[in-house]
């Protein structure tokens, strides 16, 4: 138990630290990279809960994918941080009026008091042969499949409105599609033979009109 | 619950279950025809939503919950739906000219019409702190869309971007308390929640402080101040269409749901909720009514008025009896139509093609065109709560429930800022009928349009004659959430 509770506040100190890095650093990108600090840092608290999935879920998913897109973004946008900060001073003491105030409020009513260890004792933990992702997918399926579902239209919206967004067809930038390319015939598709009266003077236009089609697409 | 599978259980969710499905439908069969076929599919979601409508009719209205009990279906949810639906249906059918003129034809207009709907429909239904969230979260990711759908003019990105910011913001408050209410209640389920609250006294204190976050996500959603900021600037920019939607829809949707977290889960704390909400409403009915005064922009109007009348909306909500929440769906039901047939007016507001939103472009309306300006008068009267007209009783009825149960300070103050409200009203009806004629509008060719609003003034004008059926169902869906 020592040497658990020991490890939990270490990650949890890692876990503050970091979240407070996050909103105070000035280069984005250092930002981000505490914001991985604090999703590994707080996997590894859910994996002492003995959470396992979720601890490995929230590196794969969050670490893996979206902070490495959202790394992305951050470099390509170039944020201007002057101006981020332009009404900073300004703003900070209403701003950290209402969130001593605010914080002050929570402690007295959430506080140890009715947060504390006494009042939610640490549940048994769970025996070697029990699975946590099988629990986990028990219930996700059963109890839980009325909101799993929604949660699935969601992310039908979330792509329907990524689509919307961002997908622009410009009618004057020329494009090819291989589809048709591959299609095209040796015969008549590639060229077209035009036959001519000989005449005896060279006429430029006959050369023009007889130019291959393909060149369209 | 680990057992098969039944269908049958699901039942009472057949309209969502109906409607989910169609939308996928609609979307699979819009990107392969492409936006040429918009209008196809615009005609198939209004079969969709009025087959919804009719399945929903067709079902028991009596309290029933699918298994998990996150879905509760009673006749509070049957008439909040049909509301949702009619005014889901309306928009469609007056949107379907408007994105053709405007070039915004795609075929996910009436897609993510459908599926915000669909988390309307939802959220009236949650018995559920979970499913409250999701279907929350469903309707306004639709609705962030929405508003930026015209993505290529900066007032409809605008409109986008804040709305989504504010709205993740508000859904943040949201999530904390909610996650507060679980940690002392101990569970997410509404049924569970009243037990924990009737039998403990001592965690009311704390669960108070998550309820007041929880009630700063809901008055987000109905825009009631001071959360109310997003509500012009969303209005003013997003597309004429989907502001028709944001007026008619979702604000009734919010505001059942506020009035079944309310009443349900929380129903022994009201004397707690009841001051926050006297607080939404007195702010929401005096920025409401002074704000208005001096806007030029009739879609920004619009939203003071629409955020004026959620605050006396919310008197009947503070009321907390069974005639206050009826004559709140009394209220939001005259307030859908006289709010569509004001819509469908501003819809047909276009000048050389080109969309005009400035009072000042109605001016002699009377005019070029009497009959829109007569039934606009009689819905912008209405509106104002003058006598004769449903807006009127509307009102009424909120302040003879507010007079009853005690609340004379309110009652007195909805009346005075309705009067100043009045004034902004009259003023649109002064330019129409007595200013210097301006150009004529476009003729209006959109057949739904001049339906909507010949049915709005008809049912404004009309009401006195037989408003006893209307009445009493407002007054009969209330009753389901006083029975426990």
């Amino acid at each position: 138990m020592g040497f658990e509770k020991f490890l939990f506040y270490v990650f949890a100190a890692i876990t503050l630290f970091a979240a407070g890095m996050v909103i105070t650093r000035r280069n984005p990108v250092h930002a981000v990279l505490y914001l991985v600090l604090a999703f590994i840092s707080s996997a590894a608290l859910w994996i002492l809960l003995e959470a396992e999935f979720l601890g490995i879920v929230l590196v794969l998913v969050y670490v893996g994918a979206v902070m490495v897109l959202f790394l992305f973004v951050v470099m390509m946008l170039d944020v201007d941080i002057a101006t981020l900060r332009a009404g900073f001073i300004r703003y900070l003491p209403i701003g950290a009026l209402i969130a001593v105030v605010l914080a002050l409020e929570i402690f007295l009513i959430v506080g140890p008091a009715n947060f504390g260890l006494q009042q939610f004792p640490s549940p048994v933990p769970a025996g070697p042969d029990v699975s946590n992702t099988e629990e986990l997918g028990l219930l996700l399926y059963t109890l839980y499949v009325y909101p799993f579902e929604i949660a699935a239209v969601i992310l039908l919206v979330a792509i329907v409105a990524a689509i919307r967004l961002t997908l622009r067809r410009r009618p004057d930038t020329k494009y090819m599609d291989p589809a048709k390319q591959v299609r095209v015939k040796k015969g008549p598709d590639r060229i077209r033979i035009v036959k001519m009266p000989s005449e005896s003077a060279a006429v430029p236009a006959v050369a023009a009109s007889a130019a291959p089609q393909e060149s369209t697409e | 619950m680990q057992g098969e599978f039944e269908f049958s259980a699901w039942v009472p969710a057949l309209p969502e279950i109906f409607l989910a499905l169609a939308s996928m439908a609609l979307l699979v069969a819009g990107a392969f025809i492409g936006n040429k076929g918009t209008r196809v599919v615009c005609y198939a979601a209004l079969w969709s939503i009025a087959v919804t409508a009719l399945i929903l009719i067709g079902r028991d209205w009596g309290r029933s919950l699918v298994p998990g009990g996150m879905f509760v279906m009673d006749s509070f949810a049957g008439l909040t739906k049909l509301m949702i639906l009619a005014g889901l249906f309306a928009v469609v059918a007056m949107s379907i000219r408007y994105l053709h003129q405007e070039q915004i034809n795609r075929f996910e207009f009436p897609v993510l019409v459908m599926f915000a709907g669909l988390g309307m429909m939802l959220m009236v239904s949650a018995n559920d702190m979970l499913s409250l969230y999701v279907a929350l979260e469903l309707q306004s990711l639709a609705l962030y869309v929405l508003a930026a759908f015209h993505r290529d003019t900066a007032y409809s990105a605008e409109a986008g971007i804040k709305y989504f910011v504010l709205g993740a913001i508000s859904s943040g408050m949201l999530l904390f308390g909610i996650s507060l209410i679980y940690g002392f209640a101990g569970s997410t389920n509404f049924d569970m929640i009243a037990h924990r609250l009737e039998d403990m006294e001592a965690i009311r204190l704390p669960i108070l402080v998550g309820l007041v976050f929880v009630l700063v996500g809901l008055a987000f959603k109905i825009s009631a101040v001071p959360f109310h900021m997003w509500t012009p600037d969303v209005y003013q920019g997003a597309p004429t269409a989907v502001t028709t939607l944001f007026a008619l829809v979702p604000k009734v949707a919010a505001m059942a749901l506020l009035i079944r977290v309310l009443f349900g889960p929380f129903a022994a704390m009201a004397p707690d909720w009841g001051q926050i909400v006297t607080l939404l409403a007195v702010a929401s009915m005096i920025v409401g009514a002074f704000a208005a005064l001096g806007q030029e922009n009739i879609k920004r109007l619009m939203a003071f008025s629409s955020i004026s009348h959620m605050g006396y909306a919310l008197i009947g909500v503070i009321v907390a009896d069974e005639g206050g929440v009826g004559s709140v769906m009394l209220y939001l039901l005259i307030y859908m139509v006289m709010t569509a047939g004001v819509f469908a007016v501003i819809l047909s507001m276009r000048r050389d093609n080109l969309a005009v939103e400035s009072i000042g472009d109605l001016a002699g309306l009377a005019r070029t065109r009497p009959f829109v300006a007569f039934a606009m008068a009689a819905l912008l009267f209405s509106m104002a709560g003058v006598p004769p007209l449903a807006g009127f009783f509307g009102k009424f009825f909120i302040f003879v429930e507010a007079v009853d149960a005690g609340y004379y300070v309110l009652a007195v103050l909805g009346v005075l800022t309705s009067v100043v409200a009045a004034y902004y009203y009259l003023r649109i009806v002064k330019v129409m009928f007595f200013d210097e004629s301006a150009e004529p509008f476009d003729p209006n060719k959109s057949l739904s349009g001049r339906a909507v609003l010949f049915v709005a003034a008809l049912f404004v004008l009309t009401f006195i004659a037989w408003p006893q059926p209307v009445i009493s169902i407002a007054y009969d869906a209330s009753k389901a959430l006083f029975i426990q």
